[in-house]
This record gives C-alpha cells, structure tokens and sequence, in this order.
C-alpha cells in the first residue's frame, strides 16, 4: 500500500479536487509523469491532456486540463489548470471547438514560431480528443 | 392641493414601485450570494498562484530573464486604464465612484503630460467616462450577454491587454475596480497590473522556499507562461469582486428605494385620511347648516 499524499486540482473557477492520493498522472509540457508522495520537488508546466488520479482508497478518476502548471513538493502536489473538468462531464462541443480555435491560429500565424507553437498545441488538442473519445 | 382621487393613485403606484424595488433587492440578494461563492471558490488558485510565482521569481533571482511584462518598458509614458464597472444601473454610488477614481486618475496623468489609453469593461464605465474622455478609449468590452462570469471572459480582456503590449502600445497598465469588503462597503481600487509588482510578493514568500526546485522547462519559460496568466487570473478577480460589490450595492440601494417607498406611503396616507375626514366634516357642516336655515 503506497503512501498517500495531498492533491489539489485547482481551475480559476473553483477547487476541483483536494483530497488524499496514491498517485498522479500529469501531462507535463515535457512528457507525462506520476507523482507519488516523497517526490522531489519539481515544477511545470502542463499541455492539455488527461490527469489520472488514482485515490487512497484505489478509485482512478480521470480529468482533461487544458494547460497550466504543476507544483510538486515532496508534501504533495498542486495543479493549476486553466481549466478543468471531469472527464465524465466533458463538453465535446466545446472541445471541438477549441480545436477548431486552434486550427485558426495556426492559419492566422504570422511567422514560424507562432506557427509552431500553434501547430503543437492543435497536435496536443486532437491527442487529447482521441484519448478521451472511446472513453 | 390634490384631490382624494390623486392621492389614492400616487399610492398605488408608489406602492408598485415599493414591490419591485423589494423583488430587485431579493435578486440581488440571491444574486450577491451566487457571486460571494464565485469570488471564494476562485480564491485558492489566485493564492496558489501568488505562491508559485512568488517561488519562481526567487529562482530566477530578479535576473535579465524576466519577461517584459514583469519589468515593463522601462518607461511610463503611456498609461493603458482598464476600468471594470458593472454593466447595469440601479446600484447606487457603485459605478459612479469606480468612474470617478478612474476620471481623477486621468486627469493627473494627462496634467503630467502623459498619454492614456482605455478599455471600458461594462457599459456605466464607458458611459461616463465617454463624456469626457471619449477620445481615449481604445475599446469597449460587453459582458452584457454573461450570465455567469467564467475565467474565459477575463482571459479574452487579457489577451486584449498583453497583445497591446507587445506592439508596444502602452508602458504602464493599472486596473480599476471596486473591492468587495462586505455588502454595505465597496472600495474603489486601482492595482497595476503591468509591469507586475511580483517583487513585493517575492519577499513575503519565505516558507517552503528554501526547496531547491526542479524546473521544467526552464524557470525563464515557465515564467513567460505563468505571467500572462497572472494577469487574466488578476483580470478575472477584479470581475468578480465587481459582480459582487455590484450585488452588494444593488442589494442597500434597493433597501433603501423600499424603505423610502414605505416611508412616502405612510405620508401618502395620513394626508389622503386628513383630506377625507376634512372632506366628510365639510359635508357634515353643510348639511347641520343646511338644516339650521330651514
């Protein structure tokens, strides 16, 4: 039984989770990682992705974050996201929509590094969509 | 002097208007509470965030890193004011003192012989201010159609903001908006939001930070991320506070309109039983009188 640690899923509109965890799945900007308790203290950035949170008494819940940060210490672990929801509750209108969004940036950009950046952040979004979609 | 008919209806209808300032006040009432649990539920993550940019502020050690946004120009010749008011009237001094604080402000700055620039957020702002300074405003945003205010109507003004930066529109950025002390007191505040006063927050942030952090990205990249969000969750405050001052004021204005409605009907009243008692002793008179002749 692994040690239990403190989690908190924080969006702009309110606290989402704040509860004991086993482990935490997060889409950083640099490859996905788990967090268990004890890690060492670690700050980043996050894409939009699933963050899998599996609680101290073993259910995995699932929520989509489209980009923020992560703040680990060895305590525990706080995400700001952008914005959150569970992934039960997601909005596939609104998905699409951002997606389309995103498709937009990358026609409106205007050199290539906004374009790359553009390009990579619609390339997180349709992984995203594809992950969540048989869900 | 009025007659019985006029009296009887100027009660009536000061009656009316007692019911429906009573029903504004109770929306409000249930409205102000809606907006108090948005504006808690929004406070975790502007703390956590202070914390957190506070944390990297101190890696980066105030170093040639920083982005723009954080050290400014360098100049403040160019003022950008974002003046958040609320979108509807009827809520006393509330709009008008936020307006106000913002004319004064501009005015100082244009005696100083500096250049603004304006972004209205809500319509009374921009109605005032329009008749004054209606050259100065760049813009006008409309929440008039948000039932409820989510972080993505705070983000669009701060991209709004921190792409006019980027073109150089503007040196120094100061926000406007009333602060939510309770329901009967709402302070008109400014904060300035561009160059960010991160340091001052730096130096509070003692606890935890003796952590040596792992970075990834890079502390300077994170940064150039994290400020831009800084401003939208600063943004996204200032509305809230205003949605609940807003209801805050609405809800004593109200108050108050029911009170004095009451009031006026307790003056309405005696003088229309004064007038039909006179009216009833004359009618006595004359027919006492009336029999006295014969």
């Amino acid at each position: 039984m692994p040690e239990a640690f403190k989690f908190e899923l924080v969006s702009p509109e309110r606290l989402l989770v704040s509860e004991q965890v086993e482990s935490v799945v997060i889409p950083g900007a640099e490859g996905e990682m788990t967090v268990m308790a004890h890690h060492a203290p670690v700050m980043t950035t996050i894409k939009p992705g699933v963050v899998t949170v599996k609680t101290a008494e073993g259910k995995a819940e699932r929520y989509v974050v489209f980009g923020g940060f992560a703040d680990i210490v060895p305590a525990g672990c706080t995400l700001l996201a952008e914005s959150a929801v569970a992934v039960g509750d997601i909005d596939r209108a609104d998905l699409a929509r951002r997606i389309q969004e995103a498709r937009e940036d990358v026609a409106d950009a205007k050199d290539d590094e906004t374009r790359s950046k553009a390009e990579q952040f619609l390339s997180q979004l349709t992984t995203l969509e594809g992950a969540i979609l048989p869900a | 002097m009025p007659s019985l008919k006029d009296l009887r209806n100027r009660i009536a209808s000061v009656k009316a208007t007692q019911k429906i300032t009573k029903a504004m006040q109770m929306v409000a009432a249930a409205k102000l509470r809606r907006a108090q649990e948005a504006a808690e539920a929004a406070r975790p993550y502007s703390e956590r965030m202070g914390a957190v940019l506070a944390n990297i502020t101190q890696a980066i050690g105030g170093g040639g890193e920083a982005p723009a946004l954080m050290t400014g120009t360098g100049k403040d010749d160019v003022h950008l004011l974002v003046v958040c008011t609320a979108e509807r009237g009827l809520c006393g001094g509330f709009n008008s003192q936020i307006a106000r604080l913002a004319r004064d402000h501009i005015r100082k700055l244009l005696a100083d012989g500096k250049q603004v620039k304006i972004i209205c957020v809500g319509k009374k702002g921009f109605d005032i201010l329009r008749r004054d300074h209606a050259a100065l405003i760049l813009e006008r945003v409309d929440l008039r159609e948000v039932k409820t205010l989510g972080f993505v109507n705070a983000d669009a003004i701060a991209k709004k903001v921190i792409q006019l930066f980027n073109e150089g529109g503007f040196d120094i950025c100061t926000l406007f908006y009333s602060q939510f002390k309770s329901v009967i007191s709402q302070v008109p505040t400014t904060q300035q939001i561009i160059p960010a006063g991160v340091a001052s927050a730096a130096a509070e942030a003692t606890d935890g930070g003796n952590a040596v952090y792992e970075y990834e990205p890079e502390p300077g990249e994170i940064l150039s991320d994290l400020i831009p969000r800084n401003i939208s969750v600063q943004v996204f405050r200032a509305l809230l506070e205003n949605a609940a001052g807003e209801m805050g004021a609405k809800m004593s204005a109200m108050d108050n309109a029911t009170r004095n409605a009451g009031d006026m009907i307790n003056k309405l009243s005696i003088t229309y039983n004064r007038q039909r008692q006179a009216q009833i002793t004359k009618e006595l008179i004359e027919i006492i009188s009336g029999a006295e002749a014969l």
